[in-house]
């Protein structure tokens, strides 16, 4: 097989150098050359070595020189050839091997040709013509020309050139199946124990490495070293420093100096005009924010009226029973109390008098939580009229009864379940509880004698700010605790009650002994001891009568009104009590204070408005003046009295705005009053067609009250708006109402509770713009009270000139009258006189013209 | 004499409404004379000495023949007037 390549390779030589298969390099001797005109270096040169000879020539010399002839070996080629011409080539440098070529296609004839002549052209072009740009051709296929690369391919791959050889080894028939037996062999017995295989080196695969790869890799030396800080442990430090000041002499020297002296004189101008010009306008005042007085009135609808929040009506305890007092729990927000009395006039009072024994009349305890059953019930006596809670103790409540006498309860028992139904009651061990209303029975009712003789129409606390001695003289109130009551009653007295123990004055200390050993009476009922000491004995300590001015008789007071009474004015400058107050403070233990001790308080007014049964308001004082000859202690006469309304008094209340601003509401028209003007009312309503029951200020609007009428409507006043009539008015219900009280829950709930007649208590929100005021809204109101003032003033004034105008013109008329009377002269008198005057003015002519020098000389001559 | 004239006018200004208080002070800000009492007047100094500088130093330099006659700090609660001297004395008296 190795043979074969060198072979091959030699062949591929030729064959590389070697003529493709068109061309056949041909001997042609000299004869044959000259039988064809080709002799070399004759005919054919190196320069034009190409000679066409014809085809017919080539076989005729084949066939008469049969196998002589040098074209024997194309002689199949020849005769294959389609055209009559085949090209001779005369090849100088032996390019194919042979002097000669024969081109055996046409193509390849062609292509000889052509290029030569074209090459022959374009030389002789290039030399006549300039450089022809080549354009560069894509290059067109041309069908694969074989050049030999197949024959290297063929040569490369391995074929077999002969058959493999087979050879099958059996081992002798007889040895298989034979028993064999085995021995052992120690594998170093002898040389042919173990064939080795040592290695060893073989020279002819040292192979010495010209090159090697290697990885190098730069590093740094490290090196390891330390040092150590210094350090130091943190220490507080502090300094000190006060600002420099200049000794006393310093300043004394400075002070003195001349320049100082310039210095001031001349800056003092300067800070002349700034103060000149802060006084002018003042400068802190921000307009801006001062222009806009509401607060953005942004709710989309102006609701005005007065809407309906709840209404408490209860079915078993207010049939046929009318509300006759309301008043709001003053620290537990959501409660109200509620007075129930019968619905009968006078005479059926009478006539049902056994029955109405027998139906106690109770107050009742409203919360918002619960609308159908009322908290409490406070049991009365007899019906109660008019009730207000202790301003220092809301668990104390005092009433003023039908026959005249005062109530006391006590419910602080109870207050937890007041303040626990607030939140909606979420003990259910309560709930047995809730449908019974507890009832409480009262602590105390005064003493019979010595109280009033008709209803009581009023009762009020006094603050616990002051307290009144004996005679009515306000002291201080050490206990700050409001002990005492003042009550008023169509008898024709107001009376002053307090809730302590009268001083007892003690003969021996033994009996003061036995009174403490004595155990305290269980009360039934579960009644607290609170009020014991007063129960049945309690009397007034003062009694003021009011006598009519002018004439005997005395006022009967329905309604009164004290200028401190911070009661229903909780807007008031007074600050707010602690809820919590010491419970050992109870009423038995507060005594009376000797009068040596107590400290008379000197701002305190000691007056009151009394509204009476006839329309008048009484304003009198209720210190009590010691009668020189009997030594009893009188009452005074009364201040003023103003008869307005035509009918009984109703309300007289004060604004709590406004100290000595008073509303009085009597049937069919109200007035409001400013203490200290004793010309009349300020303002005077017109009358009305309705009667109306009651009035209320509102307590967050000063220009705002509020005028309940017998038709179940509230008329709203509002000062600022309208002062000949009501700014609005709604319907409420549909009978008289008879109590109407504001309170502020919150900032943005105020409410109304508004009572009638048949027994209904109304609750109604205020709306926003009835409870919120403008910035200037009581200056504006103060303003429009003292303009009224002046009005009144300004008229009683005309009136007065008036009246002295009238009499002067009187008087004069009388002069005029008696003038004429005087008696005629008579004429000859007046001639007389005429006569005389006559010449008196000749003689002062003549004296003046002597005088003049004008009188002529013949006169005086005629004398002489 | 002279001691009296100061004290004199100082009063007059002290008896004008709405006048707090009047404090003197030397050109370093060191009090001289005060009407309030003694930390207060220290703690004004300190700070409108410190402002008055500022104040006089922008208003030379902005023109250096202008110089600063009259200042005024208002506050919401009140004004304190501040009078420069000719590099001597400084008085200002709160409103």
């Amino acid at each position: 097989m190795s043979s074969k390549r060198p072979k091959s390779k030699e062949a591929s030589k030729i064959k590389g150098k070697g003529h493709p298969d068109y061309i056949f390099p041909l001997v042609l001797t000299s004869a044959t050359q000259e039988l064809f005109g080709c002799q070399a270096d004759e005919d054919v040169t190196g320069e034009n070595p190409y000679k066409l000879l014809k085809k017919e020539d080539i076989i005729k010399d084949m066939k008469t020189r049969a196998s002589v002839s040098d074209f024997s070996p194309v002689k199949q080629l020849v005769l294959d050839y389609p055209e009559d011409e085949l090209l001779l080539v005369f090849d100088r440098d032996f390019t194919y091997g042979q002097s000669f070529y024969l081109v055996l296609t046409v193509e390849a004839k062609e292509n000889i040709l052509k290029p030569s002549v074209e090459g022959d052209e374009e030389q002789m072009e290039h030399e006549e013509k300039e450089e022809e740009m080549i354009v560069p051709k894509t290059p067109e296929s041309h069908p694969w020309i074989s050049l030999g690369s197949e024959q290297e391919i063929k040569e490369e791959s391995v074929t077999e050139s002969r058959p493999r050889l087979r050879y099958k080894i059996s081992p002798l028939q007889r040895r298989c199946g034979a028993p064999v037996c085995f021995s052992d062999r120690s594998a170093q017995d002898g040389k042919e124990g173990f064939v080795e295989c040592p290695s060893y080196q073989d020279k002819s695969f040292s192979i010495r490495e010209m090159e090697k790869h290697t990885a190098i890799q730069a590093s740094s030396d490290t090196k390891n070293s330390s040092t150590q800080t210094l350090w130091k442990h943190p220490k507080n430090i502090w300094t000190q420093y006060e600002p420099r000041e200049f000794s006393l002499e310093e300043k004394e020297h400075h002070l003195r100096s001349k320049n100082l002296k310039n210095f001031i004189t001349s800056v003092l101008i300067r800070f002349e005009i700034s103060l000149q010009q802060n006084y002018i306008t003042d400068v802190f005042c921000d307009d801006w924010t001062a222009l806009c007085e509401d607060e953005g009135a942004l709710t989309g609808k102006t609701e005005t009226q007065l809407k309906e929040y709840q209404s408490f009506m209860d079915l078993h305890f207010s049939k046929e029973k009318t509300i006759s007092h309301v008043h709001w729990h003053p620290t537990i927000s959501g409660v109200i109390a509620v007075a129930m009395t019968e619905r009968l006039s006078l005479e059926e009072r009478i006539d049902n008098s056994t029955k109405l024994l027998l139906n106690p009349s109770y107050i009742l305890f409203w919360n918002f939580t619960d609308p159908i059953n009322p908290q409490l019930q406070l049991e009365c006596p007899d019906d109660v009229l008019c009730f207000q809670f202790c301003p220092s103790d809301p668990n104390i409540i005092a009433g003023g009864c039908m026959n005249g006498q005062i109530v006391l309860w006590d419910i602080s028992a109870h207050v937890e379940r007041l303040q626990d139904t607030r939140s909606g009651g979420k003990n259910i061990s309560n709930k047995l509880d809730k449908n019974e209303t507890p009832v409480v029975r009262y602590c105390a009712v005064s003493g019979i004698e010595n109280g009033h003789k008709a209803p009581i129409t009023d009762i009020q606390w006094l603050p616990e700010t002051f307290e009144l001695s004996k005679l009515g003289i306000p002291v201080e109130n050490a206990s700050r605790v409001s002990v005492q009551l003042v009550t008023c009653a169509p008898d024709c007295c107001v009376l002053f009650w307090d809730l302590r123990p009268p001083r007892v004055v003690s003969h021996s200390l033994t009996e003061v002994k036995q009174k403490s050993e004595e155990k305290p009476l269980e009360n039934p009922h579960g009644v607290p001891n609170t009020f014991k000491h007063l129960n049945l004995t309690w009397k007034p300590f003062i009694r003021v009568s009011l006598p009519k001015l002018g004439s005997s008789g005395e006022y009967s007071p329905l309604k009164f009104s004290l200028r401190d009474n911070t009661v229903d004015c909780p807007s008031g400058d007074k600050p707010l009590q602690n809820a919590e107050r010491e419970e050992g403070c109870g009423f038995a233990q507060l005594r009376v204070p000797s009068a040596k001790q107590q400290k008379p308080m000197e701002n305190i007014s000691t007056k009151l408005y009394v509204g009476t049964e006839d329309g008048e308001l009484v304003y009198t004082d209720w210190k009590m003046e010691k009668d020189n000859d009997s030594g009893r202690l009188l009452s005074t006469k009364p201040i003023h009295r103003f008869l307005v309304h035509d009918t009984l008094v109703n309300t007289v209340t004060r604004s709590p705005f406004f100290k000595d601003i008073i509303l009085t509401v009597g049937s069919f028209s109200f007035a409001i009053w400013k203490e200290g003007v004793t010309n009349g009312p300020i303002l005077m309503s017109a009358f009305s067609r309705t009667m109306r029951t009651v009035g209320h200020w509102s307590l967050s609007r000063p220009a705002v009250f509020f005028i309940g009428k017998e038709d179940g409507s509230i008329e709203i006043w509002d000062l600022l708006q309208n002062t000949h009539e009501p700014s609005q008015s709604q319907n409420i219900s549909s009978a008289a109402i008879t109590c109407i009280r504001t309170s502020c829950i919150s900032s943005k709930q105020h409410l109304l509770a508004v009572s009638d007649r048949l027994g209904t208590l109304h609750i109604l929100q205020i709306p926003w713009t009835l409870r919120r005021s403008s910035n200037s809204e009581r200056q504006i109101v103060r303003k429009y009270f003292e303009k009224e003032e002046e009005r009144l003033e300004y008229f009683e004034k005309r009136q007065i000139k008036h009246e002295k105008k009238k009499k002067e013109m009187e008087a004069e008329e009388q002069r005029k009258k008696t003038e004429l009377v005087m008696p005629l002269k008579q004429e000859e008198e007046l001639e007389a006189e005429a006569l005389k005057e006559y010449e008196q003015f000749l003689a002062l002519e003549k004296d003046i013209l002597k005088n003049m020098g004008l009188l002529n000389e013949t006169e005086d001559s005629s004398d002489m | 004499m002279l001691q009296a004239e100061v004290e004199e006018t100082i009063k007059r200004i002290q008896s004008q409404k709405g006048v707090q208080g009047i404090i003197i002070v030397n050109a370093e800000g060191i009090p001289i004379k005060s009407t309030l009492d003694n930390s207060s007047t220290v703690q004004y100094a300190g700070n409108v000495h410190q402002l008055l500088m500022k104040a006089r130093g922008m208003v030379r330099d902005i023109d250096p023949q202008n110089d600063l006659t009259f200042l005024r700090v208002r506050s919401k609660k009140n004004e304190i007037m501040i009078a420069p001297g000719i590099e001597m004395y400084t008085q200002f008296l709160l409103g």
